[in-house]
């Protein structure tokens, strides 16, 4: 059995009276892609977001490759090795394709004022070593023609596509996709498969949230479901096809609604 | 630091804080509302505050005359409640003409938030340089003699000529609480409770609180929102008008740049109580006052300001988002 | 809602491809027009060309408060333009770099004008970490108000502590070196040679025999040799911008004002860069505070410090066009030189000035000259918004709306939906 990467360990998230968590446990695989699944307001993104410290889970435990996340700033945990993606993009939009990739990578690099100032071999190393790697990610999404660009005049898939690029920038171990395939069509979404399973031979672990069960059933090794923030259900995706509790709960819910 | 000078005064200090606090808060609704509603830092409603001032004295010349006098508040009573009329009026009327001219053309050209406040920076310049230059556009017409007492010297201190002369009410203590001030702090509050209800509880009201928490919804919801941010302008001018008259009878002088100083205290107020909160602004406008007049007692009165705005920045590390926390109904993010 | 390309439009787009002829220039010709470029400035006050020469002031004393507004702008774009921190108390750092160099060369020490330069700027530096420490966390109008207070409290500490003189204010501030033998009056001017300045007889020069510039004396007398040494700051300060800007530091700058939260998830440290930016951009005021102070008169009191100013430094960066260092010089030089220049209207000039503030934003939105990138991109909207005009916009358009950011003032789309 591979490396457990991050572990959730009964997690609880609470907003005034609302449980947005509820004493959730999940871990992740050093090498796996795991599906995080569950209808609307189930808390997939709200565990996301407990992941990268945007909140700070009400109890229990965030912990990557054995340290606890709890407590640590969110870009803090970046460079400890965990990036991720946005469900409405956000990308930084007067900046181009390649300087939104460029931020990421510097997330590997600490030159500041004085080492720019004097153009320091380390501050070329780390220019050169972000520019390499921002092309080289830009090449691997389709969007090297398009570095120059600004993010905002990007069409709508190549800027969900320089989302995963620019977090894959500041190369992290565990890759947290949200929904990269909103809005796709279903050739779009069939490509975007395929790139994940790229991603993950490139050396990363994903963690993906979808709402299509197609997309979900054809690419991730194991599902964890949510319902109400509470897991309902873990297991491979053949496990979680005939579970009954997940076909309750996706029971009327059409699976192309997003 | 003198602290026996503020214990043996405290009950003056803090009454006549108190007064000077609620014209702060007056003033502090226009930038709270239209913060609010439009999230922009209405840079130029100084300008409505101090042309406020203005009506008041010119009101007190047309109807006194410019020789000097000193009248208890029950004599000026009458003329008073004329010159808070005119100020009102003429505050809401600048207050209007702001919107349609200085914010309304920037906003439908989507410019980035930031050409909204320059737009509000050069009003606020032309604003008060028309009132300092008021004796050249006279001339312009030949008014300027007939004028004279309205606009000569427009760049000095332009005097109510009836002082107003504080007389004691009751006695806290050893201090006799000032008519004056019992009248500031009263129609102030009178003010901001009606407001208050007026927000709560009418249509206009429900229709500020829809734009301010989500202008895009309000306008699905049929909320016409253009008319929406109309009014917030007029009462935020009508406060004004009526804080220019308090202003006017505590002070008694006013000036073209009258309105900037007082402006940054009535923004501090608002952002002390959480800009967007009505009951913030009487609190923070409130509090600031009082805080000043103790801290001009311990440290000196040239150290007034300094007390107000270390205040301001004590209270938002402890509390990033004022006092009351943002909101024009609900809380947002 | 979609109309064609204006003629607005169009000329945007020829000053972007003239940006981008210029980008593809050869290296060599660049720094050579450049350099051509930078003489003919060094030499403007001398050649006092007709129509730009103000008659009833110093031509001299005009250029140099230009170069020294522009220098202001170029380091608060920093705070604004760059990281979008709304500073309205940038001349808070001002005055710091001033009265540190009165305290030190007049006041109470007598150091050298060239070692008080670099303590101003680590003075000023450090006031500038210490406002922004505590401040820099509270939300972005919020802070408009905390700078406003800073640059009020500066300025009365100032006019109340007897030690940095009060109302009375700091005299005696000494001149920066001569280069060649001081000046004594009437046996010799001092400096190396006589530069003759030209005057002109409509549209034919002449050297004109009356008015020269001695290389290199700093003195009450002659503005022209300030000029030159801020010109020669500013170019160095434009070279450094430029360098910070386009490394790691200026694209956390940029990501942390675009969305500050994407940026932190991407690893960007957001406060210490705007911490950052802050340090920075005190530091550009101390120094121009610090010229300021050791200036021809070689006075400063707290009323050559007034808050007006301090909105007239952020009138000059948002006119000019925040984020863009050429559109801040812009900015700066505007709005020092043209209320000098049209001096007989002197009574309406604040007014005019007010008038012009109040007109640019509804015709020039994204100021005078919006970093180039900016415009392409607007055309580019236009250009979509033309071809998906009269179309029902699909749900992929949804997706173009972008984030609900914090306040990014750099946003071009957050309050329009009301007007």
């Amino acid at each position: 059995m591979a490396e457990r990467i991050l572990e959730v360990d009964d997690v609880t998230l609470r907003f005034g009276g609302l449980t947005a968590l509820d004493s959730v446990s999940l871990h992740i695989e050093e090498g796996e892609i795991l599906g995080l699944i569950g209808p609307n307001g189930a808390g997939k993104t709200t565990c996301f977001n407990v992941i990268t410290g945007v909140y700070t889970p009400t109890m229990g435990e965030v912990r990557f490759r054995g340290s606890s996340l709890v407590g640590l700033k969110k870009h803090q945990i970046t460079r400890k090795g965990i990036a991720r993606t946005f469900q409405n993009i956000r990308l930084f939009r007067s900046m181009t394709a390649l300087e939104n990739v460029l931020v990421g990578a510097d997330a590997n690099h600490s030159s500041g004022v004085l080492t720019a100032l004097f153009r320091s071999p380390k501050h070329r190393r780390e220019e050169a070593d972000g520019h390499e790697r921002g092309m080289d990610l830009l090449e691997f999404m389709g969007l090297a023609g398009r570095a120059d660009e600004l993010a905002s005049n990007l069409s709508y898939g190549d800027q969900r596509r320089l989302e995963i690029a620019r977090a894959m920038a500041t190369q992290p171990a565990l890759l947290c996709l949200d929904e990269p395939a909103a809005g796709f069509n279903p050739q779009e979404k069939a490509e975007l498969m395929a790139l994940i399973r790229r991603v993950r031979d490139r050396g990363y672990t994903v963690l993906l949230i979808e709402h299509d069960m197609r997309l979900v059933m054809g690419v991730t090794d194991r599902i964890v479901v949510l319902e109400f923030g509470k897991k309902i259900a873990e297991g491979t995706p053949a496990d979680i096809r005939d579970n009954p509790a997940v076909i309750a709960a996706y029971l009327g819910v059409d699976e192309d609604a997003s | 630091m003198d602290f026996d000078f503020l214990i043996n005064n405290f009950v003056g200090l803090t009454v006549t804080g108190l007064a000077l606090g609620a014209i702060y808060a007056l003033v502090a609704l226009g930038y709270t509302m239209v913060y609010g509603v439009l999230q922009l830092i209405n840079f130029a409603h100084s300008e409505v505050f101090m042309y406020g001032t203005f009506a008041v004295a010119w009101v007190f010349v047309f109807f006194h005359g410019k020789q000097a006098d000193t009248q208890g508040l029950g004599s000026a009573l009458p003329l008073l409640a004329v010159s808070l009329v005119a100020a009102m009026l003429l505050s809401a009327a600048i207050a209007l003409l702001l919107e349609r001219v200085a914010y309304r053309p920037v906003l439908k050209r989507n410019a980035p938030r930031l050409m909204a406040l320059i737009s509000a920076i050069g009003a606020s310049f032309v604003l008060a340089e028309v009132m300092g230059l008021r004796n050249r556009f006279a001339g312009w017409f030949g008014l300027d003699d007939d004028l004279d007492n309205y606009v000569a010297k427009a760049r000095d201190v332009y005097s109510n000529p009836v002082t107003i002369q504080p007389e004691g009410l009751f006695s806290i203590g050893d201090y006799a609480v000032k008519d004056v001030d019992v009248l500031v702090l009263g129609a102030a509050l009178l003010m901001m409770v009606a407001l208050d209800q007026f927000v709560r509880r009418t249509r206009f009201g429900r229709g500020i609180r829809a734009v301010a928490q989500d202008p895009e919804s309000a306008a699905l919801m049929g909320v016409n929102s253009t008319r929406v941010v109309q009014v917030t302008f007029l009462i935020g001018g009508l406060m004004a008008g009526a804080a220019a008259t308090l202003y006017m009878i505590k002070i008694g002088a006013t000036r073209q740049n009258a309105g900037f100083i007082l402006g940054v205290k009535a923004f501090t107020a608002a952002v002390l109580g959480g800009i967007g909160n009505l009951r913030g602004a009487l609190l923070g406008g409130l509090l600031l006052g009082v805080m000043e007049n103790y801290g001009s007692a311990l440290f000196g009165s040239e150290w007034k300001d300094v007390v107000a705005f270390v205040l301001l920045i004590l209270i938002l590390l402890v509390r990033p988002s004022g006092l009351l926390g943002e909101s024009l109904g609900k809380a947002r993010a | 809602m979609t109309a064609p390309l204006t003629a607005r439009d169009r000329l945007a787009l020829q000053w972007v491809g003239m940006v981008e002829r210029w980008n593809s220039l050869p290296r060599a010709s660049r720094l050579l027009i450049v350099l051509l470029l930078a003489l003919l400035f060094y030499a403007l006050p001398l050649l006092r060309p007709p129509i730009l020469t103000t008659q009833q002031t110093d031509f001299g004393g005009i250029m140099f408060s230009s170069a020294a507004l522009a220098l202001v702008a170029v380091g608060l774009n920093i705070v604004i333009g760059y990281a979008g921190l709304l500073d309205l108390g940038y001349i808070g750092f001002y005055l710091v770099g001033a009265y540190t160099t009165g305290v030190l060369t007049s006041e109470h020490w007598h150091w050298p004008f060239f070692l008080v330069l670099p303590v101003a700027i680590a003075v000023t530096m450090l006031s500038g970490v210490l406002l922004g420490a505590p401040t820099l966390r509270v939300r972005g109008d919020y802070l408009a108000i905390v700078t406003l207070g800073f640059g009020e409290i500066i300025r009365l500490i100032v006019t109340n502590v007897e030690w940095l003189g009060a109302a009375r204010g700091i005299k005696d501030i000494p001149h920066p070196p001569t280069i060649g033998p001081d000046p004594k009056p009437p046996f010799g001017e001092g400096g190396l040679f006589t530069i003759p300045h030209l005057s002109w007889n409509g549209l034919i020069p002449s050297l004109d025999e009356n008015r020269g510039t001695r290389f290199l004396v700093f003195g009450a007398a002659d503005a022209i040799p300030y000029y030159w040494l801020i010109l020669t700051v500013l170019i160095l300060v434009l070279v450094a911008d430029k360098l910070v800007k386009n490394s790691r530091v200026g694209r956390a700058w940029e990501a942390t004002r675009e969305d500050e939260d994407a940026a932190e998830l991407m690893g960007v440290p957001t406060f210490r860069f705007k911490l950052l930016a802050f340090a920075m951009g005190a530091a550009v005021g101390g120094l121009s505070g610090a010229l300021f102070a050791s200036s021809q008169g070689g006075y400063i009191n707290p009323l050559s410090f007034p808050l007006l100013l301090s909105i007239l430094f952020v009138a000059a960066v948002i006119v000019g066009g925040a984020g863009n260092r050429w559109g801040a010089v812009l900015g700066g030089v505007l709005v020092a030189y043209l209320p000098e220049r049209f001096r007989e209207f002197a009574d309406f000039r604040l007014l005019v000035f007010g008038l012009a503030l109040m007109i640019l934003p509804v015709y020039r939105p994204q100021g005078l000259l919006p970093p180039a990138r900016t415009i392409r991109a607007r055309v580019a909207e236009r250009e979509i918004e033309l071809l998906e005009g009269g179309e029902d916009t699909g749900p992929t358009d949804d997706g173009l709306d972008g984030p609900e950011g914090p306040d990014g003032f750099g946003r071009t789309n957050s309050t329009g939906k009301v007007g």
